[in-house]
Formats: structure tokens, C-alpha cells, sequence
């Protein structure tokens, strides 16, 4: 059993209620906190955790938080980002649904420790059945006196506002995603300036993912020095995953950073295992924009050393051999999965999420997807492969934010390790048009 | 059956919350309050008409252009009539490996239209949707706020029927 820090109490009947959450030492590290500590010493305390930003690039909390510009007189804003919308990726709601308070416990402590008297929670408007219950939880813990004004008598004032999105990825991007809140377009913004200068309103802003700031009670309550323990290296702390795909356990799991792959795939306490009679295939491991993964590479790094779950462990090779940790979106496919269908699926994500804006990014996404249509539908020719190679790395790097990487990945990395599955459709389309039709060549299986 | 609506304006508990919501966001910054307006307005109206549209720019204070730029950004808002129900069906990479293109197929087989369409009756629209946030619980669609999830050609029809009702 590896350690829990968010969902230790999951199984808790009630635990969605203020009541229940208190009993189990919720809101103890909002009193620490606001009673014992500077919001600096918050701040410091992150920092020594170590901990990477959850939402998918991993960048390390403390080091955001301490980026914050500070000028007098102009507030500054905490926006937490639970717009999750990456396939593949369902932890946040998860984690919102069953245990809101741990989000508002966070959200109080982190923005004490940045000096924000009234924050965000932009929820993906798909979710509003969880914004009704995050808006409940934020009426009891004001009831109790944990948000409001003069918060525990600290002098601390915090109000939280939960705002719904429209149903576009592009504003888990967190500078579409704070012009989306401002009553826009989901455009992102060109950096710099960075929202930790210039962010919501043009004050200066933090945006963190859910999983990241429900962290913070934790963290305080324990110490940065104990959460940096957790994990190995860089990787610290645990990480939710979100496991779906041909696994017999699919579900939101959270485990301590350095579980080796394999375990984490087959052991009971886990994903319990492919599903009976089927072989491991494919794996994308954190979300559907990092590279795919062939069965070869998912368990064992090129060198043969077993693959962890760690930002650093999966990450190795680059993109030749390796993939990233990402969102934690794990999705598992067995040999009946078809790769250059769920490639061309995953292509028409990004081509329907794009905003539009930069033009590598709006007309590539729509460019692929095309391409992939004919192969995966039989009129593919052996130059399209290629052809996608080449858009790939014209969108890849060419645009204002990550969404145009997050589509290129999956189709350059789909043709680096199943090229003879593009290959087959292309030579054999009568074939591979079939109903259920799957490649079965030499690849190999785990 | 949503009507095309003849008076535009919230009905009095919604005015309330409309007014509650604006009052979220620091003074001068009323025009954050649009998503959420909309959101109470297609949940009023069932879809969003140039009319709609207009009175949420006017209580917001901003131009009507201002309005339709962001309603036609966001895939949740419809800008034509809909049934009753509008089922959004999720049609991403993990719902489809559970099964979710052959459900998805029954599903359309079963109320006799394809995405965008609505039935004769009125009763059902079908719209195809991107990542519900749900995967280890696909095929999953969404009605209004509702979830389902584990969907099968039984589930549907279950769920057809009951919604029929």
C-alpha cells in the first residue's frame, strides 16, 4: 500500500459534508496556517515539498507561487484550474465530487500564501452538477467561519467564487482560460507577460490545477521536508492517475511517485491486470497528448531497466523511446485496439478543440485529421504518411500555447512505433476497412 | 419542446441569481459574468436566440457582439432550437475503446437521426460531444447534468424509455 495524502479518507461515508471532513482533521491546516504561519512561511514550506504542478506540465508549485509579482495596491488573484477536459483524464472530477472540501481547504491556504482575498474555481461547464456541490461545500465552510471576513480572527479576508466554463479545452490552457473567466473568447494570450504579472484583469495571477492545490492542506499540516520525501527525486509526493482503456480496473488512483510501471498495470491494488484473455498493446500514459507508447517500451526502458512512474522515468529516451507523465491520463489498449483509428480520433479532438488563432495549429489539426480519415477509411497512400510527419513537426513549436504540441505528439509518435499499422491500411485496404479489422503483423505484445 | 421565446426575461428567482452572480466579480468586471448568464438563460430558455442573446448583453452592459462571439465559441450552447432532451454523446478515444462508436451507432438507429438532428417529436437532440472527463466509466453521454455512464445497448434503452415517459 503506498501512501495517501488526497484520498485517504475517500471511503468515508459523508465525507462530502463539512461535518464529516472536520471530524477527519479537515480545515486543521487552514488554522495552522492562518494562526501559526506567515504567508511566506506557506510559500516556503511548498517549496520545500517540491511539488510539480499537476495539470499536466509539471512545473514545480513553490517555484510558480514565488514568481508572483507583488506591486502595492493592485490585488492579485488565485485561480484554480479545474477545467479538465484532456482525454483520457477524469481525476479532478473525481477528486471535486467526493471530496470538495479538500479543494476549498486548499484554495484558502494557497491564496493566504499569495495575498489574494478573492479567488477562482473555473469548472468546466460540463460539470455543473460539481460546481452545485463545490458551491455547497463553499457555504459551509463559510458558515463555519473558514472563509469570509477576518477568517479565525487573522484579520484574512477570502472569498471564493466557482466559475463555469462553455465546454472548450483550449481554456485548461491557463491563459485562455483567464480570458475565458474575464467573459471571452478562449484564446490564449502571447507570453510575456506572464499571468504572474499580468493575469486576470492584467493583476498579477497564480492559475494551479485542482489536484496541485488540494495538496496545500497537506503540505502545511506535514511539512514540505515530509512531502518532498515521498517519491523519488524530482518526482515527489504521490500523483492521482486516471486509468481507463482495456484494464479490468479502470478508476482514479493515487500513488506514490516511483511505482514501477508493470505493478502499477497488473497488481490488484491497481488496474488489476489487462482484461481477461487480451495482451497489452499500447499505452498512452498521461493523457492523449504525450506520445504513445508500444508494449515494448511501456514496462522497460530502452536499457531494459524496469519504467517507473515518475515524471523522470517515463520521460526517458525523449520522444524516441520515451513518453511523459503529463495529466496522469493513463489509457491502456490491447491488441483489439486499432492505432491508426485512435489516432485519427484523437486528431479530430485537437482539430475540433483548436481556437483558431494561429494558423499552423488551425489548419494542421483539420489537415491531419483529413489524412488520417482516408488511411483509417481505405484511401490513404503510402506519401500520406509522411505528409503527416511533416505537418506534425510544422505545427509542433509553431504556436502560441501547447495545444498545437498536444496534437502533433500523438500522430508523430503513432507513426514512429506503429508504422507498419499505417502501412497496412494503406496496402491493404479492403482489409482493414473491415468491421473490427486490426492489424496483427509482428508487433509485439506484452 | 423549448419555444422560441415571445418576452425575454428571467423568471424572478432567476433574475435573483442573475443579479447575485454579476455581483461576484469586482466592480467593473461585470462582463465575467457571461458564461454564467448563459448557462441560466439556456437552462431557462433551452436554447440561446439572438433575442436571448440580446438581454444578457444589455443587463451586462456590453455589445451584442460581445455576446454571440462568445456563445458561438462554446460548444455547451445551442443556438437553434432543441428537444426536451439533448443527449450530448461523448465520442473521444477512451469511450470509444470501451465500446462507445458501436452504443453511439445503436443509439442514432434507435431515435432514427443523426448528430445535430432532433426527432419528430421533439423529445430527443443528439449532439456529439468531445471528452466528458469520465473515461474510466465509458461510453458516457450527458443530459443536461446528468451522467450516464457504462453505457450498452440495454442501458439505452432503459434510458430511452424512461426519459420517454
Amino acid at each position: 500500500m503506498g501512501k495517501k495524502i488526497l484520498l485517504e479518507h475517500i471511503d468515508v461515508p459523508g465525507i462530502e459534508t463539512y461535518d464529516v471532513y472536520r471530524k477527519q482533521g479537515g480545515y486543521t491546516a487552514v488554522e495552522k496556517a492562518l494562526k501559526t504561519m506567515s504567508p511566506d512561511g506557506v510559500v516556503e514550506e511548498v517549496k520545500k515539498a517540491g511539488m510539480r504542478g499537476r495539470g499536466g506540465a509539471g512545473f514545480p508549485m513553490g517555484m510558480k507561487w514565488s514568481f508572483l509579482a507583488k506591486p502595492e495596491g493592485i490585488p492579485r488573484y488565485l485561480v484554480c484550474n479545474a477545467d479538465e477536459s484532456e482525454p483520457g483524464t477524469f481525476k479532478d472530477h473525481y477528486l471535486m465530487k467526493n471530496i470538495p472540501h479538500l479543494l476549498i481547504e486548499g484554495m484558502i491556504i494557497s491564496s493566504y500564501a499569495l495575498g489574494a482575498n478573492k479567488s477562482f474555481i473555473y469548472v468546466r461547464g460540463e460539470l455543473m452538477y460539481v460546481i452545485r456541490i463545490l458551491e455547497k461545500a463553499i457555504a459551509e465552510a463559510k458558515a463555519a467561519g473558514f472563509l469570509g471576513k477576518n477568517i479565525l480572527g487573522s484579520g484574512y479576508d477570502l472569498e471564493l467564487v466557482v466559475h463555469p466554463g462553455g465546454g472548450a479545452y483550449i481554456c485548461g490552457e491557463e491563459t485562455a482560460l483567464l480570458e475565458s473567466l474575464e467573459g471571452k473568447r478562449g484564446n490564449p494570450r502571447n507570453k510575456p507577460p506572464f499571468p504572474a504579472v499580468k493575469g486576470l484583469y492584467q493583476c498579477p495571477t497564480v492559475v494551479n490545477n485542482v489536484e496541485s492545490i488540494a495538496t496545500a492542506g497537506w503540505i502545511v499540516n506535514n511539512g514540505g521536508d515530509a512531502y518532498a520525501a515521498i517519491g523519488i527525486g524530482r518526482s515527489s509526493g504521490t500523483k492521482l492517475i486516471s486509468a481507463s482503456g482495456h484494464i479490468k480496473k479502470p478508476g482514479v488512483y493515487e500513488i506514490e511517485l516511483g511505482v514501477p510501471v508493470e505493478e502499477f498495470i497488473y497488481s490488484d491494488e491497481w488496474c488489476g491486470g489487462i482484461r481477461d484473455g487480451h495482451h497489452l498493446k499500447a499505452l498512452v500514459a498521461g493523457g492523449s497528448s504525450v506520445p504513445i507508447l508500444p508494449a515494448n517500451l511501456i514496462t522497460k526502458l530502452a536499457n531494459g531497466e524496469p519504467r517507473l512512474m515518475t515524471y523522470e522515468s517515463l520521460s526517458d529516451g525523449g520522444f524516441q523511446t520515451g513518453t511523459m507523465l503529463g495529466s496522469g491520463g493513463f489509457i491502456v489498449f490491447d491488441e483489439t485496439a486499432c492505432v491508426v483509428r485512435n489516432t485519427w480520433n484523437f486528431s479530430r479532438f485537437y482539430h475540433h478543440e483548436s481556437c483558431g488563432q494561429c494558423s499552423p495549429c488551425r489548419e494542421g489539426t483539420g489537415w491531419m485529421e483529413k489524412v488520417l480519415h482516408r488511411i483509417e477509411y481505405g484511401h490513404g497512400s503510402m506519401h500520406d504518411i509522411d505528409l503527416l510527419v511533416d505537418v506534425s513537426k510544422k505545427i509542433e513549436g509553431n504556436t502560441i500555447c501547447p495545444l498545437g504540441d498536444a496534437a502533433a505528439w500523438p500522430v508523430a509518435s503513432a507513426i514512429r512505433h506503429f508504422r507498419d499499422e499505417f502501412e497496412w491500411h494503406i496496402t491493404n485496404p479492403s482489409e482493414a476497412t473491415k468491421p473490427g479489422a486490426v492489424f496483427k503483423g509482428d508487433m509485439a505484445l506484452v | 419542446m423549448t419555444e422560441t421565446p415571445t418576452t425575454v426575461e428571467f423568471t424572478p428567482e432567476r433574475l435573483t441569481i442573475a443579479q447575485e452572480m454579476i455581483a461576484r466579480y469586482p466592480q467593473g468586471r461585470q462582463k465575467s459574468a457571461l458564461l454564467p448568464l448563459l448557462h441560466l438563460a439556456q437552462e431557462q430558455w433551452g436554447w440561446l436566440s439572438p433575442e436571448v442573446m440580446d438581454y444578457v448583453g444589455r443587463m451586462l452592459d456590453i455589445q451584442a457582439i460581445e455576446v454571440y462571439e462568445v456563445a458561438t465559441f462554446y460548444t455547451m450552447f445551442h443556438l437553434d432550437p432543441v428537444g426536451k432532451h439533448v443527449i450530448e454523446y461523448c465520442r473521444t478515444g477512451p469511450c470509444c475503446l470501451m465500446g462507445g462508436e458501436e452504443v453511439y451507432d445503436y443509439l442514432k438507429q434507435k431515435l432514427g437521426i443523426q448528430a445535430g438532428q432532433t426527432t419528430p417529436d421533439q423529445q430527443f437532440t443528439l449532439k456529439e460531444v468531445e471528452c466528458l472527463a469520465a473515461c474510466g466509466m465509458g461510453p458516457v453521454f450527458q443530459i443536461r447534468e446528468k451522467y450516464y455512464m457504462h453505457l450498452t445497448r440495454e442501458r439505452v434503452d432503459e434510458i430511452i424509455e424512461e426519459l420517454s415517459r
